[in-house]
């Protein structure tokens, strides 16, 4: 039996203790059945504990198994070996009750809707009353800085707004855990550092729990309180960094010593899961 | 070459087709009406030219081929010198098929759209009910169309609903496509997000899934009443109907009044062209907006 947490990863679990775990993965595994009968092992004896208030940064190359995991997390897979809670639940029960707001790769906004009632329609499907809709929507439209915009459809908007209306719509269930997959991935850097800010200005205010899966390393030093580091074939975590850098985050961050040491161990991490190799 | 703006691009070619549509009808019409004209004036037995001979051809009661102003001629006489509620006018006629086309074209949507929901929601009914939508279409609607009035006939149900019942035959296949494809347009992004939201069946039809299939319903509808339109002139064939454009081809063919048949036919064409119109309409204040994408 070989664990695959790393010391850091326990040590982080023990110190993090007294918040409850939000996420509780223990030895997850995902194999996907193929057509040319060699199964791809997407996800390998993957454990992990998220506790509240964390904000957790999924890394890696691609076919790291990081989106699938936030997906199990999201109950959009399901595993085919372990266990995994998400509060105190099982996934699909999480989802069922909307413990959580996903956000995608791309905006995934419908086009036919305006912004407004992009936003609203997670809020319909819960049965809300159109008054209260309204106000939700237009009360996370103007904390994404979206206010003025509500009647726009989405192709009136950049692909930044767009991906903060997203953001908004998952707010607007007024979830305790926010799953995000490389949300940023498709932008700009400029847009990106403006909407890494506006992310971490936004968890800091909320108290809410976030899993970012990234492949950037700045993003998720920059953003995280923990982050994880996987590897490809098997997906598999390699180190759990924890990010000690304080809560309160400006870009002038990212130039401080202590940046550049948390940044170069998730290198090395990434490194060593050959993850540089082609 | 610069085109002035305000000018559409499309103007210049639009009206070079038309000339040449124009000299090729007029001279197909002189090609063919010439040993006609020709046999009329030597029965009149006085000297003539080449320019008796083509004005002759130009300006016969019963032409093999019209020209292009003896058809508007007859159509404009026919528009406005009877009411158009007098079986003369062609717009009587149209009103009669349009009202056909129109109830097939309904019924068409509605039974081409409960197949398509069939086909997309249950694999077995993709299976069983695909390859008869599909022989359905194999058939001629000519065969077809009399079997249904006789039928119907039988049935009691004379007028509208047979040729309805036509149109819909034809009508509902480009339903069928277009809504199978639609109604699986969905990004798979924008269904896992129904997931996330824990969105039942019900929910992503009619959030998601119908929606997404409208553009390709408009496509679709755009196809369908065009044809819908030709199924009730067939369907207005066999019943030797006294009113819709059918009727009026019908009996400009047993008098070989050939101007009429042809006033008919440009009456249907532009009946086509209103009703993709207005659908184009509908679309355009309906999609419009989110729709440009």
């Amino acid at each position: 039996m070989h664990s695959p947490s790393p010391p850091h990863a326990s040590g982080a679990t023990v110190r993090q203790a007294p918040a409850a775990p939000i996420v509780q993965a223990k030895n997850l595994s995902l194999i996907y059945p193929t057509a040319d009968g060699k199964p791809v092992t997407a996800l390998s004896e993957v454990s992990l504990t998220i506790a509240k208030g964390d904000f957790v940064s999924l890394i890696g190359p691609s076919g790291c198994g990081k989106t699938t995991l936030l997906r199990v997390i999201a109950d959009l897979e399901r595993p085919t070996a372990g266990t995994i809670t998400v509060e105190g639940l099982t996934p699909e029960q999480a989802r069922l009750k909307r413990l959580y707001g996903y956000v995608f790769q791309a905006p995934a906004l419908y086009p036919w809707r305006t912004v407004e009632r992009n936003v609203m329609l997670p809020l319909e499907i819960m049965g809300l009353s159109r008054a209260e809709r309204q106000a939700r929507a237009r009360e996370e439209l103007g904390r994404v800085g979206l206010a003025g915009f509500e009647r726009k459809f989405p192709w009136q908007l950049s692909g930044g707004m767009q991906q903060r209306a997203s953001i908004a719509r998952a707010l607007a269930l007024k979830p305790d855990l926010l799953l995000m997959d490389e949300p940023f991935g498709a932008l700009d850097e400029i847009t990106r550092d403006h909407l890494n800010l506006h992310l971490t200005q936004l968890w800091r205010g909320t108290g809410k729990t976030c899993v970012f899966v990234t492949h950037s390393i700045a993003e998720a030093v920059f953003l995280s309180t923990r982050i994880v580091v996987m590897s490809p074939r098997p997906g598999r975590i390699l180190d759990v960094i924890d990010c000690d850098l304080p809560r309160e985050r400006t870009l002038d961050i990212r130039e401080s010593p202590e940046f550049a040491a948390i940044a170069h161990r998730v290198r090395d991490g990434l490194k060593e899961g050959h993850s540089y190799d082609d | 070459m610069t085109i002035k703006r305000g000018l559409s691009p499309s103007v210049l070619p639009v009206a070079t087709m038309t000339v040449l549509l124009l000299v090729v009808w007029y001279a197909g019409a002189a090609w063919l009406n010439l040993p006609q004209a020709e046999e009329a004036l030597t029965r009149a037995g006085k000297p003539f030219g080449f320019a008796d001979l083509l004005t002759q051809a130009y300006s016969m009661k019963r032409p093999i081929l019209p020209t292009p102003d003896q058809v508007l001629t007859e159509l404009w006489t026919s528009l406005t010198s009877y009411a158009p509620t007098s079986p003369r006018n062609l717009l009587f006629h149209a009103g009669v098929t349009a009202q056909a086309a129109l109830t097939g074209l309904a019924m068409g949507v509605v039974l081409g759209t409960l197949l398509a929901v069939g086909i997309v929601y249950t694999r077995t009914l993709e299976a069983s009910l695909l390859p008869w939508v599909i022989a359905s279409q194999t058939i001629p609607i000519l065969a077809i169309a009399p079997m249904i009035v006789v039928i119907l006939g039988n049935l009691g149900f004379t007028g509208l609903l047979p040729k309805a019942v036509i149109c819909m035959y034809l009508c509902f296949f480009p339903i069928t496509v277009g809504m199978v494809k639609g109604l699986r347009s969905a990004d798979p992004l924008w269904l896992d997000l129904m997931r996330t939201y824990s969105a039942g069946g019900l929910r992503a039809f009619w959030s998601l899934r119908l929606p997404a299939s409208l553009p390709f319903l408009f496509t679709s509808l755009k196809v369908s009443v065009a044809i819908s339109v030709t199924g009730a002139i067939v369907g207005e064939l066999p019943t030797g109907g006294q009113a819709g454009l059918g009727a009026r081809l019908l009996s400009g063919s047993y008098y070989g009044q050939t101007v009429q048949i042809w006033a008919a036919l440009v009456m249907a064409a532009l009946l086509s062209v209103l009703l993709i119109a207005v659908v184009r309409g509908v679309e355009l204040v309906l999609l419009g907006r989110g729709g440009a994408r």
